[in-house]
């Protein structure tokens, strides 16, 4: 019971990271204290650790290994950036139409997750990354000759260029193949990201501590023991999976709105990016929703401080990834550090309650 | 065989994987509130037969009826709904999750409330919740395993998590368990104890039981019937001490 | 014959997949692991070849032997320094890890090399081979059409079946070879019945290593742009190729990278070239749904 209360007080706390963070960051802004940069990296920020929550619903609590989120991301992005550029000015006010954009950038990226995942999520493991990277790289390439116009007709599709859309002269172009989307309205605000955080937040965490979160754990956990006591496999593979795409895809809408131009390519939807997403579910603690968040906001502003090193901070960046993964994950390195711990009196008690709870029982 | 009273009535089940008749032509009947014992050697099919009962492999023969309804080829999940549970023999907790979670998983489809209602908390998120909660405290408490809900099931010691897992299969309120080797490992003082528990939730959950064993001390102290397989085929059944003084077994399980 | 022309193209990028598939595949059944660095491994072998001819000036067959020794020692070094710590870690941390180093050593080639592209030159020294030719006449002029091969894509499609020949044989018949098999079945019996498991690792890497050595100087004499990028995505395809033909299996990687460079250069041609990547993932989900251990992997079933 205690327990139960103090994950609650855990939930708590998380939600209150968020929250102080977002405040020290608005007072940096209000008195100026903060340079341009790093103020037109809040919403990338809030962008990035929305992915890494979402995407440690997947590796995390699904136990599944997904390298293609970024194709989530992308669905969510164009989806929405294409309702936005359609209806800027016909659906007012702006906030009522970006609620609607990201709705749709939800459903959307929800509805392909769902698409995909139900011929894959049989498969395991790595079988699973690769397929999922495919997914992600599909998506990718078939937005990047993708031609979509509007006139008076209706709409028109194009897999080969503007032109053979066959357009009106009144007509408009709105994704123009691998130039993407222009002009979608820059409706993504810092707040706006804190707040879409703290609901992906709410979802992610309320889900894992319901009956269906525990189901999807126990899946994680023991697949033939899950099924063992009559729980629906695919149903909650599914369901965590569809979840995790849908969000993602809330991450690319906030991305979108915050460009002028948005374009798929191999950098912002590609693999890459989700291979940078998953190493922030991996740094933060595969599971650890905060950490993950933690990893998101470090790893991103890690190359930014270390831009006085210009053409070292890459490498740099690389070497740390390396370091920490062997410090962190090393069977060797974590026995030594348990033992370096032990030494020392505060740690000492904590290890000690831990133990005693094992042994009272 | 199409005994009324019968719980499980299994008939000329088979399977086999390659050449190989893993399981081959074996019947039995288990009457309600009784406590069976499977026997035999290593290899001789008594895993194998548990995940033919509980629809993990496919019978290439047979029929399977649980009181009088024929299961046989159903699902894994359809099989526990229709209420055969089992525990495994090396051991399959949800490692990750706490003692009390995993019980609540064995609860999860007696207990329904919507995605929607649990992400949003609404009120029957948490009676429904509360009752779960409450409803596993009491089989935890069955098992002397209640001052551990909050601890991780890989924390418990072994013999605590062979029960654990008992208790969650109970907590798919079965009419039949299956129990693979629910000794193994443990010390005389804990079988001893475990021996004692499954006659009280046989008792007092009104329970059928089929278990695998190797400790005899175990089979012969609480079992009423067994059936001895060797090589796939049904060497042996009836009452427990007939069978266990039966020559045949003697040679082929038990040695000298 | 413009057909039968991408069928060859096709054929020898595929050869090429199928040498860097077998890295991946060898490592993958030995430490199971998806070294992702594997790409990148291709990528510092073709810059070490450039650096030795076009600006050291040694003769091209040394460079082509210090590329591939440098990759062989590469191989050994990363192993030894960035997952052997990782051991019976998770397999994700590992792949993290190699991501890592995946990153190391694309930003140690940016910053010596910096981003722009190098032009490559072939180590292939043969003029194109003209298979068979046909004249067809077209408004009143004769018109040639020449079934050639280029000097690379022979090459490529002979070292390809070279190596294929001499790895199957070096798994199968010799004492290391077999070690190599025995530590991917069980690492904890091989190491019982007496064999190194960490020195067959190393092993593995290596050889893994010097093939994507051979693989890059054949890939950028192809396809002669370097940047340090270069390796990232013939890897990913590489270790698609592997997981096609089902990963583990040096005649799956054969399979899968040969099927894979055909479709590749096919959709490029007949479909659309945006698309051809597209349409090689799409083989690869459909092959993976209907087969999930690839067409030549084995099936494994836990037990219970």
């Amino acid at each position: 019971m205690k327990n139960i209360l103090l994950k609650q007080k855990e939930n708590l706390i998380t939600y209150g990271i968020v929250i102080f963070a977002y405040l020290i960051l608005e007072l940096l802004i209000a008195t100026g204290s903060i340079t341009s940069l790093l103020k037109g990296l809040l919403v990338p920020l809030c962008v990035y650790v929305i992915l890494a929550i979402s995407l440690n619903l997947t590796v995390g609590i699904l136990g599944q290994l997904s390298l293609g989120h970024a194709g989530f991301m992308c669905v969510g992005a164009f989806s929405s950036a294409f309702f936005s550029k359609l209806t800027v000015g016909v659906i007012n006010p702006d906030w009522l139409r970006f609620l609607l954009a990201l709705i749709i950038g939800f459903v959307f990226a929800g509805i392909v997750g769902f698409l995909i995942g139900m011929p894959v999520l049989r498969l395991r493991g790595d079988y699973l990354a690769i397929v999922t990277l495919a997914f992600g790289e599909i998506i990718k390439n078939i937005i990047n000759v993708l031609y979509i116009g509007i006139d008076s007709k209706g709409v028109h599709f194009s897999m080969k260029d503007s032109l053979s859309l066959n357009l009106e002269e009144t007509g408009k172009v709105i994704i123009n193949g691998a130039k993407g989307i222009t002009g979608t309205p820059k409706n993504s605000t810092f707040t706006i990201g804190t707040i879409l955080i703290l609901v992906t937040l709410f979802i992610t965490l309320n889900l894992i501590k319901s009956r269906d979160g525990r189901a999807i754990m126990a899946i994680r956990d023991n697949e033939i023991a899950a099924e063992s006591v009559g729980i629906n496999i695919t149903k909650y593979k599914l369901m965590a999976f569809t979840v995790s795409a849908a969000l993602a895809g809330v991450g690319g809408v906030l991305y979108a709105h915050n460009l002028n131009s948005l374009m798929a390519t191999p950098k912002n939807f590609g693999y890459n990016m989700s291979i940078m997403i998953l190493v922030f579910v991996v740094l933060g603690g595969i599971g650890n929703i905060r950490g993950s968040m933690i990893a998101a906001v470090i790893l991103t502003l890690l190359p930014e401080l270390l831009r006085g090193l210009s053409n070292f901070r890459m490498l740099i960046y690389s070497l740390v990834l390396i370091a920490m993964m062997i410090i962190n994950w090393a069977p060797g390195a974590r026995i030594a550090r348990e033992r370096f711990l032990s030494r020392l009196p505060f740690f000492k008690k904590r290890a000690e309650l831990t133990e005693g709870g094992k042994e009272n029982g | 065989m199409a005994d009324t009273n019968a719980v499980l009535s299994v008939d000329h089940l088979s399977i086999s994987f390659g050449g190989l008749r893993a399981v081959d032509d074996l019947s039995l009947s288990i009457n309600e509130g009784e406590l069976y014992g499977l026997i035999g050697p290593n290899g001789a099919g008594k895993t194998t037969a548990f995940n033919l009962l509980t629809g993990v492999y496919k019978p290439d023969e047979g029929i399977i009826r649980l009181c009088g309804k024929d299961i046989t080829g159903k699902s894994t999940i359809d099989i526990n709904r229709a209420g055969i549970a089992r525990t495994f023999q090396n051991i399959r907790l949800f490692k990750e999750l706490s003692v009390l979670d995993n019980v609540k998983c064995g609860l999860h489809n007696r207990y329904h409330y919507s995605t929607f209602e649990g992400i949003l908390r609404l009120p029957k998120y948490r009676r429904v919740e509360k009752e779960m909660t409450d409803e596993a405290m009491r089989l935890l408490k069955v098992f002397d395993l209640d001052s551990e809900a909050s601890c991780k099931a890989s924390q418990l010691p072994y013999g605590k998590q062979r029960k654990l897992e008992i208790a969650r299969a109970l907590a798919t309120n079965p009419k039949l368990l299956l129990l693979d080797e629910p000794a193994a490992g443990m010390n005389p003082q804990e079988t001893k104890e475990l021996m004692e528990t499954i006659s009280f939730i046989r008792r007092d959950f009104g329970l059928t039981i089929l278990l695998i064993e190797h400790d005899m001390k175990l089979v012969s102290g609480i079992c009423e019937r067994l059936t001895v397989l060797n090589f796939g085929r049904v060497l042996a059944e009836g009452e427990t001490k007939t069978v266990l003084n039966n020559p045949e077994v003697i040679t082929a399980y038990l040695g000298e | 014959m413009t057909f039968l022309t991408y069928l060859i193209n096709g054929i020898s990028l595929g050869s090429v997949y199928a040498i860097i598939a077998l890295g991946y595949t060898m490592v993958y059944g030995i430490a199971k692991m998806l070294n992702f660095a594997h790409g990148d491994v291709i990528m510092i072998g073709s810059y070490t070849v450039f650096v030795s001819v076009s600006a050291l000036g040694l003769p091209m067959p040394v460079g082509m032997v210090l590329s591939i020794v440098l990759c062989t020692v590469l191989g050994i070094v990363v192993e030894a320094v960035a997952y052997r710590p990782l051991r019976g870690a998770s397999s994700l941390a590992v792949l993290i890890t190699a991501i890592g180093v995946s990153y190391l050593l694309q930003n140690i080639a940016l910053l010596i090399f910096g981003a722009n592209t190098t032009s490559f030159t072939s180590v292939v020294n043969i003029k194109p081979i003209v298979l068979a030719s046909s004249e067809k006449i077209v408004n009143g002029e004769t018109v040639v059409t020449e079934l050639t091969v280029t000097g690379e894509s022979l090459v490529t499609i002979i070292s390809c079946i070279v190596i294929m020949i001499g790895l199957t044989l070096f798994v199968n018949k010799t004492k290391a070879g077999q070690a190599m098999l025995a530590v991917s079945e069980d690492k904890g019996a091989a190491k019982l019945m007496g064999i190194n498991v960490n020195a067959t690792i190393s092993l593995t890497f290596a050889i893994g290593s010097a093939l994507a050595a051979v693989a890059g100087m054949l890939l950028c004499s192809a396809y002669p742009a370097l940047t340090p990028y270069t390796g990232s995505m013939p890897g990913i395809k590489a270790f698609v190729a592997a997981v096609f033909g089902g990963i583990g299996s040096i005649p799956g990687a054969l399979i899968g990278g040969i099927l894979l460079g055909i479709i590749e250069i096919l959709s490029k041609a007949y479909i659309s070239s945006q698309l051809a990547d597209a349409i090689v993932f799409l083989v690869l989900i459909v092959v993976l749904v209907v087969k999930p251990t690839g067409i030549l992997g084995r099936k494994l079933m836990e037990k219970v």
